[in-house]
């Protein structure tokens, strides 16, 4: 259980570094980044960050490795078909539960 | 364009995906310890994904503020670049009380419908395309913190992929068309790998893991495969 104070004091760093990240660059800037390196860095962040997140943790992310290897597989290949995100989510659930249904009837 | 219905309707496919993820975060918070309510304050107040996600990690885990700010920082970074390209793409009627409002609801997803359309934005345009998702983001946190517990632990588990296959379904279209993102994609998942399984590093805690990570990877591609492309950052 978390600290209800504990949790209040996350929640106002979480939500005002998320806020101000958003608000202040949309209220003060009206130019374009023009440096290249610090563009190209922006421009890979956000795929560094969610490649990150995803590996290794989407294999501990249904207690149960076969379950999430086969709902990793099914996301990775729906995904490189150009699915949208909520066929890709959809379908990496449904196999995983699937491989845990299976495993439960062995 | 200034037109609220039309914002609206162009957030329902926005918010239809919203539900589902949320519903996975309601539902790991509230298996985490946390209150139903404490749950969706964090989606009212947060409205992204992968930030709360990893907020959510480092609250379990008991880290740090510092910990909390910085993996905040690092992770929606992103935000601030789309805010910046989100600001030449708006029009006058967003003085700047407007802006500091609509900048709550900059997402990936309202901000490509937003920088997508044909002509200017305005505020009206903003609000109803930001309203529907924000209302489907909190909803869906609510309904998956409160039904979470009556679904069966089987289904419970399943749905533990359901963020990390969103997040698949962003990166791999990238990797696939532009080989640089690849390269950084694979620095940064093999940095982050290494530490999950390389004894010792291990003990990094999972916050600054994803910013190490992502910032080493940004960094050797900012400089091995400068992006040529104007704006090409979406």
């Amino acid at each position: 259980m978390i600290d209800l104070q504990m949790c209040f004091l996350y929640l106002a760093v979480m939500a005002g570094v998320t806020y101000f990240i958003r608000a202040i660059p949309f209220v003060l800037c009206r130019g374009e980044v023009t440096n290249r390196f610090l563009k190209s860095f922006l421009a890979y962040v956000p795929y560094a960050v969610l490649g990150a997140m995803t590996f290794p943790a989407i294999l501990y992310s249904t207690d149960g490795l076969a379950s999430s290897v086969a709902g990793t597989i099914v996301a990775l290949v729906l995904a490189f078909c150009g699915r949208g995100l909520l066929t890709v989510a959809v379908g990496a659930c449904a196999a995983a539960f699937f491989i845990k249904v299976v495993m439960l009837l062995l | 364009m200034d037109c609220f219905k039309q914002g609206m309707k162009d957030g329902i496919p926005i918010a239809l995906g919203y539900v589902s993820v949320s519903f996975t975060f309601g539902l790991m918070a509230v298996s985490a310890g946390m209150n139903w309510w404490q749950a969706v304050l964090i989606s009212m107040t947060n409205l992204t994904s992968a930030g709360q996600f990893a907020g959510l990690d480092i609250m379990i885990a008991g880290g740090t503020l510092l910990e909390m700010a910085l993996s905040q920082f690092i992770i929606n970074l992103r935000y601030a670049l789309m805010s910046l390209a989100l600001s030449q793409k708006v029009d006058k009627t967003l003085n700047i009380v407007y802006r500091l409002i609509v900048g709550v609801g900059i997402t990936d997803e309202i901000f490509a419908v937003a920088v997508n359309q044909r002509q200017k934005v305005g505020r009206r345009y903003m609000f109803g395309l930001i309203v529907i998702p924000y209302i489907g983001w909190g909803g869906g946190t609510f309904a998956g913190a409160v039904m979470g517990a009556v679904l069966p632990e089987i289904v419970r588990s399943a749905l533990g992929i359901a963020i990390y296959g969103m997040f698949l379904a962003i990166i791999i279209p990238k990797a696939k068309e532009h080989s640089c993102y690849m390269k950084v994609i694979a620095i940064a998942v093999l940095l982050s790998c290494m530490f999950r399984w390389v004894p010792g590093l291990s003990r990094v805690s999972s916050g600054f893991v994803i910013i190490i990570c992502a910032v080493a990877a940004s960094i050797v591609g900012a400089l091995v495969y400068p992006i040529p492309e104007e704006g090409d950052y979406d």
